[in-house]
């Protein structure tokens, strides 16, 4: 049950395009150990400029 | 054994379906169309997408994907398929699937379900699994940049201006019934103004109050505009207020040029970012909550089988079946557009190729059954109410007697005492001529909503919602659609004048964003003020350029199959090419060179010039300046007809060429982007 919240909160989210910051977080953790990652709000908002400023991602 | 399942399935579907399409002269229960679609839906998925990723892409799910080799944790993200699904869906399906079945129901409800249902197995969902598959073998790149990849400079950039074209033809037919629903409605018109402020409040707090709290703003958000549906019914009742929000389509027309202008220069959190999150939710919300209404309510369908306008002469569009009707609904069967969101951010989030059949098949059969439910609401309508709603002023006069009197005598008796009570009851002034297909959809869903909630009494809160929820989402695709048509044509422009291209400039983007805004704003004009009503003229050639772009994007999936060496299942795309080819081709010539009239730009543009040479004025031009508007539109219609199919002729013989060019090589030869050829992130 509490699986299925969080992947409905992941796909709502998705949908808005917000991937997932935690996922975000693994990958720079992963990969760039050296590099500090964006913090939470601004993660959001890059992801924010990214699906909007294009204007694109909607269909009719 | 395994199969045996899928038998039944397929059993029942061809039962529902032979119901469907069989009984005549009794009215028969939607859930008929409802599982003939499921159970088709279901065994196509089963057999012909999995046999399209088996056989004829040979998918291999151990082979990276672009959200692994380029993971960067933004942009190109593995990401859970159900997950993705959601994604994909939200961003395909829009107000298309629901405005093209509504009108393509004045032909009966058959014509349109067996389209959808053939359509989307054998078209739709196949070109978007497929360009899916083309771009996500290919880093993920654009459609554009695909059939550069394929077919070469001159190809890609003829795709690039038709794709642009197409763009300014969506956002003005979306904006037209954005104001054929809002027009002379003070109750609608309130609670749609009053998401911009709403939307700014939103933007500020999740700006400054609390960052990034998606959550909690969407709550926010959905509450106000619960109490700015519940507010509306004081303000239309109100005998100051309700004038003030009472609007003409002509005033509405300019007032959505002016907003398209100012809302796409915004930055992006304070308006556009907020209310895509109400649009985005509620479209969903509102998705899932008519499929369980139609489950519970289960209606019997009103609308018959077939009408008489299969063979032409229908009020609501003009022409015959074909090829009109497969042009009428284009979202829901087959959709172009979807070839942009295929080749756009999904093939940079999917995790594993052994999802694609799931997210590119399986998300257009989700459209199609949307498409499929949105049918059914329009034909558990009266039919006289439908008629009355979707046919033109011109056809209907002004008063309920004058309607109910033509909609009567096209066979379809309606008293004007329902047509009064049903605008009473949906808490509006008249619903006679409310064309476009949203206000019907309105109707529709006030009907199955109140149904299950609320009673006869929530009938209008629920009406006022379910246009609500089509303004929302429309206004956000015209904004977005406008921005990103100012980065489409820069780059065009860019082709020839390098210096436009920069994005971050301020001249060159506020030159494209109003050429844009102009060039959409001209058609929407023009629909605005077309006597016929707008939609019969703006939404066969939104059909038209919609179903060009599909034929676009499966010829270049038949050129990349040739080019794998796998010519040998190259029919899988190359059948829907041909068919769309046929029918947009047919309806694209009619279009332009038809005798009749009510089908043909030209030879309504020569009735109109020859009379004005004559000095006379023909209705339902007033004056001699609205004759030569009306010539002067005519002229421009017939010119992008041509265009159009000037960019589908020329890509065909691009396709040719390259098929045969594949062929004499014994080797493939499409251009795949391996994960090698890639730096690691």
């Amino acid at each position: 049950m509490r699986a299925l919240l969080e992947r409905m909160r992941e796909m709502a989210l998705l949908m808005v395009g917000q991937p997932s910051y935690d996922a975000y977080l693994r990958h720079m953790a992963q990969r760039h150990p050296d590099r500090p990652p964006m913090s939470r709000v601004e993660f959001f908002r890059n992801r924010e400029q990214a699906r909007y400023g294009g204007g694109g991602g909607r269909c009719c | 054994m395994k199969h045996i399942p899928w038998i039944i399935l397929a059993i029942i579907g061809a039962v529902a379906l032979s119901v469907t399409a069989t009984v005549r002269g009794e009215q028969i229960n939607a859930l008929w169309i409802v599982v003939a679609a499921l159970c088709t839906f279901l065994v196509a998925y089963r057999y012909y997408a999995l046999f399209i990723a088996r056989r004829v892409m040979r998918l291999d799910p151990a082979r990276p994907t672009p959200a692994l080799y380029r993971a960067d944790g933004l942009d190109y993200v593995a990401t859970d398929r159900r997950v993705l699904f959601g994604h994909h869906f939200a961003a395909i399906a829009g107000a298309g699937p629901l405005v093209g079945p509504v009108l393509a129901t004045q032909m009966g409800y058959l014509p349109g379900t067996l389209w959808i249902i053939a359509g989307v197995v054998l078209a739709g969902a196949v070109q978007d699994f497929m360009v899916l598959f083309v771009s996500m073998r290919r880093d993920g790149r654009s459609l554009g940049e695909l059939v550069r990849m394929e077919m070469g400079p001159v190809a890609g950039t003829i795709a690039l201006v038709g794709t642009f074209i197409i763009m300014v033809i969506i956002l003005a037919v979306l904006a037209l019934i954005v104001v054929k629903a809002l027009a002379e409605s003070p109750w609608g018109m309130f609670t749609v103004v009053a998401t911009v402020p709403l939307a700014m409040v939103m933007g500020v707090y999740t700006r400054w109050i609390r960052p990034g709290r998606i959550g909690e703003v969407s709550i926010l958000g959905f509450v106000g505009l619960i109490l700015a549906i519940i507010f509306g019914q004081n303000v239309a009742a109100s005998p100051f207020w309700g004038p003030v929000f009472t609007f003409t389509p002509v005033q509405l027309c300019w007032l959505l040029i002016g907003y398209g202008a100012i809302a796409s220069v915004l930055p992006v959190w304070l308006l556009l970012a907020p209310r895509d999150y109400l649009s985005t939710f509620l479209k969903i919300g509102a998705i899932v909550a008519l499929a369980v209404g139609i489950f519970i309510m289960a209606p019997p369908l009103r609308m018959p089988a077939l009408t008489q306008f299969v063979g032409g002469g229908g009020p609501v569009w003009s022409g015959a079946l074909f090829p009109f009707l497969f042009i009428t609904i284009a979202c829901g069967a087959v959709s172009g557009f979807h070839a942009l969101i295929s080749s756009g951010t999904t093939p940079k989030l999917i995790a594993s190729e052994g999802d694609a059949p799931f997210i590119g098949y399986g998300g257009m059969l989700m459209e199609a059954f949307v498409a499929i439910m949105a049918l059914v609401g329009a034909s558990i309508l009266d039919p006289g109410i439908y008629f009355a709603m979707n046919s033109p002023a011109a056809v209907l006069g002004a008063t309920p007697e004058s309607a109910s009197a033509a909609v009567t005598a096209m066979g379809f008796p309606v008293s004007a005492d329902i047509l009064v009570q049903t605008a009473k009851d949906v808490g509006e002034h008249s619903i006679i001529s409310r064309t476009g297909g949203a206000p019907t959809l309105a109707v529709a869903m006030a009907e199955i909503f109140s149904h299950v909630v609320g009673g006869p009494a929530m009938k209008a809160f629920w009406y006022h919602f379910a246009i609500l929820f089509e303004a929302l989402f429309i206004l956000t695709a015209v904004d977005a659609g406008t921005r990103a048509g100012r980065f489409m044509l820069q780059d065009l422009i860019g082709l020839a004048v390098p210096s436009f291209r920069a994005h971050s400039s301020l001249a060159p983007g506020m030159i494209a964003t109003a050429l844009c805004v102009a060039a959409w704003g001209f058609f929407l004009y023009q629909g605005v003020t077309d006597p016929l009503g707008g939609v019969n003229t703006l939404w066969p050639v939104f059909g038209i350029s919609n179903q060009m772009l599909a034929a676009v994007a499966l010829m270049l999936s038949t050129v990349v199959l040739f080019r794998m060496k796998r010519d040998r299942f190259a029919w899988v795309t190359a059948v829907p090419t041909v068919w769309l080819l046929v029918c947009t081709l047919t309806a694209g010539t009619l279009k332009l060179v038809s005798a009749d009239p009510k089908v043909g730009f030209l030879a309504h543009a020569s009735i109109f010039s020859e009379a004005a040479a004559r000095g006379e004025v023909l209705a339902p031009a007033k004056s001699m300046a609205e004759m030569r508007a009306i010539i002067f539109n005519d002229r421009v219609d017939a010119a992008l007809c041509a265009i159009f199919l000037f960019v589908v002729l020329s890509l065909l013989l691009f396709t040719i060429r390259t098929c045969i060019a594949a062929r004499r090589v014994n080797a493939p030869t499409a251009h795949e982007i391996t994960p090698d050829m890639v730096p690691a992130e």
